[in-house]
């Protein structure tokens, strides 16, 4: 994460007004703002930290500290499109980490990261509660189940084709 | 004519969305509508389509694709239903759900769960009433008091005593609050209900929140259940406009308002009182007990926690009696239990049964066995606070002491099979990476102690397995188990221990032989071209994409271990059956 708010220029943080306004008066909120937050930006930038830290008479520390605590809170911007890969039991037993080395050689890239081009990111979570499916994985609001290495290259390669006939 | 499409995530995941918008197309100009409802617990057959004919008679149709629509839409306006009976499901499959006995899932895929009076029609909201109306907060304590029923998050604590404690903590202001932070990864039941049913957790809330006498009901329900949320927000709203939640239940003199508070992906956060931080808005570390919720919990005020299975059982309960469902079960353990069939499992799902019944009878009885006609190795239960159970034990019965014995634990009733391809050092692996991601930091023995175990682990899946690791990791087990304030970190050398205890020789090999009998290890294994086998056909050197396997057409091939990278693609292509791995 960057220490400064340079890059955070393009934020338009008036977006925000509206959930502090709803939330910030209610104790106990912190969590719920700062999933509002990261539906308008995607993530969850610098100065929108300091934002809600100000508006909930919070130090930016401990709202850094409880973002930081859960998984779901993203400090990065992510691709267009976000695969949540399963990797709990029932998915390891089936094969996901062969699905995770598939998704890897196919787009380059690793948990946490997204492409170059800004089209995919790929996260690791525990349980996406589709376990006779397994293995699972979800894209966006997508949940495709019983994968195989063919599936999942069918899968982005659909996506992939689908965003080059849109240019 | 009734015809209904199972919409739960996992059998929108198989494409039950668009199979019902492909059957309303089909169906539009006949002004048959097609209908939801929730997960039935056969995922293995999903997409499900449920259809009741002119006689009334149920037609299952199961594993139905888009391509099918038309046909099935023939058969709907005609009521001739040889055309689809292919489809039907078979008696075999359908045994998977006679054997069942079911209480929390009783409406599971049955009722439209977006449709309050479909719940009422099944009888929903009569058990409020009768509470309202006839009993007292004791009575209804004494009757959760009969039938035994005890928490299904884990713990398995007698839920009338909790109920009893908050009710006697002095307070004006009381919280209830439901678990629905469904953590252990391969438990999806409570997700089940959520979707399928939201009004009988909402029911069995209100009850409770009346017995203790709190005002304000919470669900804490986890991030990565969308469709849950959704579902359960709209059951609130109309539970609210049909006068279940608000001021005056009733006409009582009973109020409760409630909420739902979406987790942001937190294991421990299941923990009751790291799930009060987090519903206060901060890091989900777990509080020192006592004080127990009961006295100062959600905003130091009493509070009572309780999983959604738990509360799913409360309004049959108190419809039915006690004595109904304590008539069910063993001496220690009664009533039913759901359990979240997965793994190498033929028949996968969500699997209801009285207590007292075998894990042979699920597995093999209920799920059919394993698949692809594979040796039964194992079963973990409990998930990252559990353990291992091994072949041999497979009639240990259903019951929390009895699988307590084995150093399993009953846990929220996931069951992962895993069959002879399954390793189980990797398997203990899997699960501390996963506690040692997953622990908050606050105790220095779950922080650190699960931080080595897992490297310990992962050197010994390497080949890099030292004499005297199994020892040791048995002692850091034990350091962590006394070191730890909460039971992420006490129960976390569960799945270790288990698998030390059962598998120890698959340890050994790991460690003395450098070998994965499981073949799982990828470190381990070694590749080899039988020269009596192989026609020298070329192919395994084309896929090779190390370069590592030479020979000339049409004599034996050879593979370099040194250049190898065991990534099993030659095995995979050969026609001739000439590789092997070992
Ligand atoms: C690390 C950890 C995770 C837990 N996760 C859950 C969970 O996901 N769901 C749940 O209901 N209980 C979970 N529990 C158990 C709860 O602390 C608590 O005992 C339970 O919600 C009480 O409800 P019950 O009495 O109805 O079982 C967890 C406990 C621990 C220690
Ligand atoms: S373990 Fe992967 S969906 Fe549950």
């Amino acid at each position: 994460m960057s220490c400064c708010n340079c890059n955070d220029t393009k934020i338009d943080l008036s977006l925000l007004d509206a959930v502090l306004d709803e939330y910030a008066g209610i104790p106990g909120s912190l969590i719920t703002i700062l999933q509002k937050a990261q539906d308008i930006y995607g993530y969850l930038p610098t100065s929108v930290i300091y934002k809600v830290a100000d508006a909930t008479s919070c130090t930016p520390a401990k709202v850094m500290g409880v973002a930081t605590f859960y998984t779901q809170f993203r400090f990065k911007p992510v691709g267009k499109y976000l695969i949540m890969l399963c990797k709990g039991t029932a998915c390891h037993v089936n094969g996901s980490d062969t699905i995770a080395k598939t998704i890897s050689e196919e787009l380059g890239i690793t948990d946490g990261e997204t492409t170059e081009d800004g089209l995919f990111s790929l996260s690791f979570v525990a349980c996406l509660g589709c376990c006779s499916l397994s293995p699972v994985m979800m894209i966006n609001d997508e949940t495709y189940g019983s994968l195989t290495p063919a599936k999942v290259k069918e899968i982005l390669d659909d996506i992939r084709h689908r965003e080059v006939q849109s240019i | 004519m009734k015809i209904a499409v199972g919409q739960g995530s996992c059998g929108i995941a198989a494409g039950a969305q668009k199979v019902s918008d492909a059957l309303k197309k089909c169906l539009e100009k006949s002004g048959i509508s097609v209908g939801v409802t929730g997960c039935i617990g056969m995922c293995w057959l999903e997409p499900i389509v449920d259809i009741y004919d002119n006689d009334n008679t149920l037609h299952r149709l199961v594993r139905v694709s888009e391509k099918d629509s038309e046909r099935i839409a023939e058969a709907v306006k005609t009521n001739d239903f040889s055309q689809v009976e292919k489809l039907e499901i078979t008696d075999e499959d359908n045994s998977f759900l006679e054997k069942q006995t079911r209480i929390a899932l009783r409406n599971c895929g049955i009722i439209d769960p977006d449709d309050i009076n479909a719940y009422v029609d099944a009888g929903g909201y009569s058990a409020l009433s009768k509470v309202l109306n006839n009993m007292s907060a004791e009575d209804v304590i004494e009757e959760i008091k009969i039938s035994g029923l005890a928490g299904r998050g884990g713990a398995g604590f007698p839920t009338w005593f909790k109920w009893n404690a908050a009710r006697q903590s002095q307070g004006q202001e009381k919280y209830l609050i439901c678990n629905a932070d469904e953590g252990d990864p391969g438990a999806f039941m409570d997700r089940a209900v959520i979707e399928s049913d939201p009004h009988t957790l909402i029911e069995g809330m209100l009850i409770g929140a009346f017995a203790i006498g709190a005002s304000h009901a919470v669900v804490y329900v986890r991030a990565e259940y969308p469709l849950a949320i959704i579902r359960l927000q709209n059951a609130i709203e109309q539970a609210k406009k049909a006068g279940f939640i608000g001021e005056n239940i009733l006409g009582s003199n009973f109020s409760c308002d409630f909420r739902i508070k979406a987790g942001a992906g937190a294991f421990v956060c299941g923990e009751e009182t790291a799930l009060i931080e987090s519903l206060e808005g901060n890091r989900g570390m777990p509080r020192l007990k006592p004080p127990f919720p009961a006295q100062a919990g959600y905003w130091h005020k009493p509070s009572n926690i309780n999983n959604v299975e738990t509360f799913a059982n409360v309004a049959w309960i108190i419809s039915n009696g006690g004595n109904a469902f304590a008539a069910m079960g063993t001496p220690d353990s009664k009533g039913t239990k759901v359990f979240a069939l997965t793994g190498k499992i033929k028949r996968g799902g969500l699997v209801e049964i009285p207590m007292g019944k075998t894990l042979r009878d699920v597995i093999f009885d209920i799920g059919g066995g394993i698949r692809d006609n594979k040796e039964f190795k194992a079963v973990q239960m409990g998930g990252p606070s559990g353990g291992c159970i091994p072949a041999h034990l497979l009639d240990t019965v259903i019951d929390y002491k009895e699988l307590g014995k084995t150093g399993a634990i009953m846990g929220s009733g996931g069951m992962v099979v895993m069959d002879e391809s399954t390793c189980m050092v990797q398997m203990a692996k899997f699960f501390l990476d996963f506690t040692a991601k997953e622990s908050c930091g606050k105790c220095v023995h779950c922080r650190i102690g699960t931080k080595r175990m897992q490297e310990i682990l992962t050197r010994i899946t390497e080949g890099n397995g030292k004499d005297g690791d199994i020892e040791l990791l048995e002692e850091l087990c034990s350091g962590i188990k006394d070191g730890a304030l909460c039971g992420l970190g006490q129960t976390a050398p569960n799945p270790v221990l288990t698998t030390i205890k059962y598998f120890r020789n698959e340890y050994e090999a790991h460690i003395n032989n450098k070998k994965c009998p499981a073949k799982e290890c990828r470190d381990l294994l070694s590749y080899e071209i039988d020269s009596e086998k192989c026609k020298g056909c070329t192919l395994c050197a084309r896929k090779c994409p190390a370069n590592a396997i030479t020979g000339q057409v049409k004599s034996a091939h050879i593979i370099n271990p040194s250049v190898c990278i065991k990534c099993g693609q030659c095995a995979a292509a050969c026609k001739f059956g000439a590789i092997s791995v070992k």
